[in-house]
C-alpha cells in the first residue's frame, strides 16, 4: 500500500469503527423491529442515544470501588479498539500484521473481564448476580471458541498468522463448517444476545452488569457494544470464510450476512439458564468440535479437502 | 437549545415506577411498546434501572410503603430527568382519594426533595396510550 492510503487509513480507522459499529447497532434493532412487525427507530437514532447519555449526569454508587468502576469501560473500549483496528489491517490491506490467532483471542477476552471488573466494583447486587452470571458465561464459551479456532489452525496447515488464515476458507469443509456454526454461536454469547443474554436480563435483574452505570460511562459501555457487533462478526469473516476476498463489497456482505443471523437467532429464541448455557457449550458443543477436530486431523493425514 | 436537550428529546429512555396502580395503567404502558404503537420510532426504550433513565413513568398513588422507594428512584436517576404521572391515581389520588394507604399524589412526593423537578401529568383512568404518547410528546417539546 502506498504511503498516502497507509495515513489515510490509520486517520479513519478509529472513526470509522465507530461509526459502522452505531450502523450495526442500527441494523440490529432496526431488523428486531421488522421481525416483530414493527417499524422500529430512525438510522441515527444509536448516534443521539451516545449523544444524550454523554451529556447526562454521572452517578457513582457510594459503596463502589470508584478508581475501577471508572477505568474499566476504558480498558474495555480500548481492548476492542485495538482488536478492530488489528483486524481492518488484515482484511482491507492485507499486509502481515505481527498480530497472529492468539493475540486476538486474548484481546477478544478484554471487553468482557472489563465488564466483569467493572460491575464488580460497583456495589450493587443486582449487578453482582449479573458478574457471576458473565464470568460463568465467559468460562463456557472460551473453551469452545478456542477449540473452533484449532480446527481452522489444522485446516490450514499449522498457520498461526491471521493474514496467511485470511488467504484461505476453512468453513468449506465438514469440519470447517461444523467449527464455524458453534464459533458463531459463541459470538452470539460473547454480543450478550439472546439467548445468551443471561448476564444483562432486562426482566429479572434490571440490567444485570450494567444497573450502577450511567451518563458518559454507560455511553462507553453502549459503544463497546456497538463496536463488537462489527469486530466479532468480522473475526469469524477473517479466519472462517477467508476475509474480505475477492473484493471489498464481498467482504462487506459476508459481514452484514453474518450479524443479520446473529439476529435472527436473536429474535427467535428464548433465553436459557446458565446451568443450561453451560451445558450446550461445554457437552453438545464439545462432542461436535471433537468431532470436527478428528476430521480436520483425517482429511489433513489423507489429504481430502472437503473432510 | 443545547445538544443536551435535544438529544434527550431524539432519546428518552423511560423507566416504569409503579407505585400502587391498579396494574391497568400499567397494562396500558406496555401497550405502548407492541407493534400497534411502537414508541421505539421516536427513540423511547423501556430500560431497567433508574440509572439508565430519561424519564420516570409513575403510575398509581403513592402508598406509605412505596413513597419512600419513590424518592430513592428519584435520587438514584441521573439528572437532567422528567417524572410523568401516568393516569388519575398518579395525577391527583383519584379513586383511592380517601383510602387509609394513601400519603399523596406522585408532585407532592417529589417536590419534598426536589422543588424543580420537570413534572408532567397525563391524566384518565387509565389514560389511552394515545394520550400517553401525546403527553410525552408535549412535555418535551416544552423542555
Ligand atoms: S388511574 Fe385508574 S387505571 Fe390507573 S391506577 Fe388509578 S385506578 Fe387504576
Amino acid at each position: 500500500m502506498s504511503v498516502p492510503l497507509n495515513i489515510l487509513f490509520w486517520i479513519v480507522v478509529i472513526p470509522g469503527t465507530v461509526v459502522f459499529g452505531l450502523v450495526a447497532s442500527w441494523i440490529v434493532r432496526k431488523v428486531s423491529a421488522l421481525v416483530q412487525w414493527r417499524v422500529g427507530p430512525p438510522l441515527c437514532q444509536p448516534l443521539y442515544d451516545i449523544m444524550k447519555l454523554m451529556g447526562k449526569e454521572i452517578l457513582v454508587p457510594q459503596e463502589a470501588q470508584q478508581t475501577v468502576f471508572m477505568a474499566a469501560p476504558l480498558v474495555g473500549l480500548a481492548g476492542i479498539l485495538l482488536f478492530s483496528i488489528m483486524l481492518w489491517r488484515i482484511t482491507i490491506t492485507e499486509t502481515a500484521f505481527v498480530g497472529d490467532i492468539i493475540v486476538a483471542i486474548y484481546l477478544m477476552a478484554l471487553p468482557s473481564l472489563a465488564l466483569i471488573l467493572g460491575s464488580s466494583a460497583s456495589a450493587s447486587p443486582h449487578a453482582a448476580l449479573g458478574t457471576s452470571r458473565e464470568m460463568k458465561l465467559v468460562m463456557s464459551y472460551e473453551l469452545p471458541l478456542v477449540l473452533a479456532f484449532i480446527v481452522v489452525i489444522i485446516k490450514t496447515g499449522g498457520q498461526l498468522n491471521l493474514a496467511a488464515i485470511a488467504q484461505q476458507t476453512p468453513a468449506l469443509s465438514i469440519s470447517g463448517m461444523l467449527a464455524f456454526l458453534v464459533a458463531l454461536l459463541c459470538v452470539q454469547a460473547k454480543l450478550g444476545f439472546v439467548p445468551f443474554d443471561i448476564a444483562e436480563a432486562e426482566t429479572e435483574l434490571g440490567s444485570g452488569v450494567l444497573m450502577e452505570y450511567s451518563g458518559a460511562l454507560l455511553a462507553v459501555w453502549k459503544l463497546i457494544q456497538a463496536v463488537m457487533l462489527v469486530a466479532l462478526p468480522l473475526f469469524l469473516v477473517t479466519v472462517f470464510l477467508g476475509g474480505f476476498r475477492p473484493n471489498l463489497w464481498a467482504g462487506l456482505g459476508k459481514l452484514v450476512g453474518i450479524l443479520v443471523l446473529l439476529i435472527l437467532i436473536k429474535n427467535t429464541n428464548p433465553r436459557v439458564r446458565i446451568d443450561q448455557a453451560m451445558k450446550f457449550f461445554w457437552f453438545y458443543c464439545g462432542i461436535a468440535l471433537a468431532a470436527a477436530i478428528i476430521l480436520a486431523i483425517i482429511g489433513n493425514y489423507c489429504g481430502v479437502g472437503w473432510l | 437549545m443545547s445538544w443536551k436537550i435535544w438529544s434527550l428529546k431524539k432519546s428518552p429512555w423511560v423507566f416504569h415506577v409503579n407505585t400502587g396502580a391498579c396494574n391497568n395503567c400499567d397494562i396500558e404502558i406496555v401497550n405502548l411498546l407492541t407493534p400497534k404503537f411502537d414508541v421505539e420510532r421516536f427513540g423511547i426504550k423501556l430500560v431497567g434501572s433508574p440509572r439508565h433513565a430519561d424519564a420516570l413513568l409513575v403510575t398509581g398513588v403513592v402508598t406509605r410503603q412505596a413513597a419512600p422507594r419513590l424518592r430513592e428512584v428519584y435520587r438514584q436517576t441521573s439528572k437532567p430527568c422528567v417524572v410523568f404521572a401516568m393516569g388519575a391515581c398518579a395525577c391527583d389520588t383519584g379513586i383511592f382519594r380517601s383510602g387509609y394507604h394513601v400519603v399523596g399524589p406522585v408532585d407532592k412526593i417529589i417536590r419534598e426533595i426536589d422543588p424543580n423537578a420537570i413534572i408532567a401529568y397525563v391524566p384518565g383512568c387509565p389514560p389511552k396510550p394515545e394520550a400517553m404518547i401525546s403527553g410525552i410528546v408535549k412535555a418535551l417539546s416544552i423542555l
